[in-house]
């Protein structure tokens, strides 16, 4: 406390010479008060507003042309028979669960295996941060070309002897989901590896050396004091995480389009050819209303962390 | 303390671990990192090759020819070359227009007593956090009824107004922690808010705004959900779009996918090469801890 007052005290003796620094701080210049007002007036235009549209959308039923029709909650009805909905909303858990678990933990392994500064380390951290940089479109195109029957996963297969294994991966029903997962972790791994290198590095390494004089195993430290102490990362991690899964979009729209069959239908693709392809723009608003309900706890928790952190 | 140089291994056995740790640890990180640049080397062997190559050998082989043809074809006849173009005429203006105006609202709720200055900063933050396909229908039409629909003035608006908010909470934090005396001392001086923005928070915000300018540069230029929502004609696609559209032009034509990829990835490889300590800094400045 004494340390936040004195240089204010400072300051208000100083100023005192010439204004009364007390109203000051309570009268807000005009230009200031534009200053946040023009950024959320552009906001508010762009984001909320069509936001709440898209929410009252999703009790109408409209073909883009003719006026839109309230019906209530007829299309949220409609979804329970909806067998697309059924599958896009499971392949979408399947997205969150081995998407988001295995870029959290790959990523932290990653992290673990390439903490310390040592030779040759920033090169493998730029190698496996390099992908972050492409656009999802440029990464499904590469392993599109992987994929092929004759690309350079099924010639691999081939030549170790497990020639029984090769498969049209993106065409077959049972393979595609997983084949699109691939490629979007390919990218996510190195970006959830930044974070936690960032979190690593903030661990005080005495801790590490009063367990070592106490005589914690590698397994004891990792346990005891790396994992407890990255919680605050963990919990960003997540949130990120989760956000990214229920965004994924471009990815599997690049690769298969939800296909075949809709067996690789995320509710996002789901969403959009609904509202853009079909033009039912008031099912396709309730879909979206769905994906919301999905990442709401996962933006109020993030929001309530921001909340605190602005606080402090 | 006295018994710690009798448990210790002796010099020559601990040095021996010593290098085969380092061994071992080059080894995995040498070959997960080849693990993951093999998609890359591959798509660049491939826009390499010529076509009768790549039909007779398959995708995954061996290269037997090189060839810059797959990089003409797309560049000139799949479009990369306007794409490519629209891509920055998006992500340019959207990227100094953003973080103008972030700056600007993280500089006045910052350094002044706004009332419900943390309610407006985690409204801003929440509308980026929203998915967007709740907002696509709805901006779609917006952009409809502006009369803008199927022109890069949408995009641009739409990109704006969705990541301003990130902008404005990234700065927010950043802005905080400069101490008050320097602006106080400012104030006595004289200066005005904007003279205290433009002379004296902003040259100091210099390293958050290099970080952000470099993340929010390879988001804007990776989009591609905003690109096909708002715009129709193909000659106005950005590169993420236009690739799609290669995709479907060449079928199995694959020198000619595999250059547009590497056309479309190399903007955002060099913003990446050359700004790599901001760029990572600026996902770290990201995440609230």
């Amino acid at each position: 406390m004494a340390v936040v007052t004195a240089p204010r005290e400072q300051t208000r003796k100083r100023a005192a010479g010439r204004t009364p620094a007390r109203g000051r701080a309570t009268r807000v210049p005009p230009l200031v008060l534009a200053f946040v007002l023009v950024p959320l007036l552009i906001e508010a235009f762009w984001v909320f507003w069509p936001a709440i549209q898209g929410f009252y959308l999703a009790f109408t039923q409209w073909d883009g042309v003719s006026a839109p029709k309230f019906i209530g909650l007829a299309n949220f009805r409609e979804m329970l028979g909806d067998e697309i909905f059924r599958t896009a909303a499971l392949d979408t858990v399947v997205w969150l669960v081995l998407f988001g678990g295995l870029s959290v933990v790959l990523g932290l392994g990653a992290a673990l295996l390439l903490q310390q500064e040592r030779r040759g380390v920033g090169f493998y951290r730029a190698a496996l941060f390099l992908p972050v940089v492409f656009s999802l479109v440029a990464t499904a195109l590469v392993w599109q070309a992987m994929y092929q029957p004759d690309g350079l996963i099924n010639k691999t297969l081939e030549g170790v002897g497990l020639g029984g294994l090769t498969h049209s991966w993106l065409a077959d029903q049972d393979t595609a989901l997983y084949a699109v997962i691939v490629p979007a972790l390919w990218r996510q791994i190195g970006y959830v590896m930044v974070l936690y290198l960032a979190g690593l590095k903030g661990i005080d390494p005495v801790l590490y050396e009063a367990a070592k004089v106490d005589g914690a195993t590698r397994r004891q430290q990792f346990r005891h004091i790396t994992l407890p102490q990255l919680s605050s990362v963990n919990a960003v991690v997540l949130s990120v995480v989760v956000i990214d899964s229920l965004r994924s979009f471009d990815v599997v729209w690049s690769l298969t389009r939800g296909g075949p069959y809709h067996s690789s239908e995320l509710l996002s693709t789901y969403m959009y050819s609904t509202a853009f392809q079909s033009l039912r723009l008031g099912y396709g608003s309730a879909l979206a209303v769905v994906i919301f309900v999905l990442a709401f706890g996962v933006i109020v928790s993030y929001l309530l962390r921001a909340f605190r952190e602005a606080d402090s | 303390m006295t018994a710690t140089p009798a448990q210790a291994p002796p010099a020559g056995r601990r040095d021996r671990r010593r290098i085969w740790g380092t061994a071992g640890f080059h080894l995995g990180a040498g070959l997960l990192s080849a693990l993951w640049l093999l998609p890359i080397a591959l798509v660049l062997v491939t826009s390499t090759r010529s076509f009768d190559d790549v039909a007779a050998h398959g995708v995954g082989s061996l290269p037997h020819s090189f060839t810059l043809d797959g990089f003409r074809q797309a560049w000139v006849y799949g479009g990369q070359q306007r794409a490519l173009i629209n891509s920055l005429l998006v992500t340019v203006p959207t990227v100094l227009l953003s973080l103008l105006l972030a700056s600007m609202a993280a500089f006045a709720l910052s350094r002044y007593a706004l009332p419900l200055r943390r309610t407006l900063l985690l409204l801003m933050l929440g509308g980026n956090l929203l998915p967007a396909q709740i907002l696509l229908v709805p901006v779609s039409r917006l952009s409809e009824m502006l009369g803008v629909y199927d022109t890069l003035y949408a995009l641009i608006g739409v990109q704006v107004g969705f990541g301003v908010g990130f902008y404005v909470f990234v700065l927010y934090g950043f802005m905080r922690s400069i101490p008050p005396e320097i602006q106080q001392a400012a104030v006595i001086d004289g200066a005005g808010p904007w003279q205290i923005y433009s002379r004296v928070i902003m040259p100091l915000a210099r390293p958050a705004m290099a970080a952000l300018s470099a993340l929010s540069f390879t988001w804007i230029f990776n989009d591609l959900l905003w690109a096909i929502t708002v715009l129709r004609t193909d000659s106005r696609m950005p590169i993420t779009a236009s690739l799609i559209g290669l995709q479907g032009q060449y079928v199995s034509m694959w020198n000619v996918i595999a250059a547009g990829s590497v056309i479309a990835a190399l903007p955002t490889v060099l913003v990446f090469l050359k700004f790599q300590r901001h760029f990572v800094a600026g996902l770290n400045l990201g995440a609230v801890k």
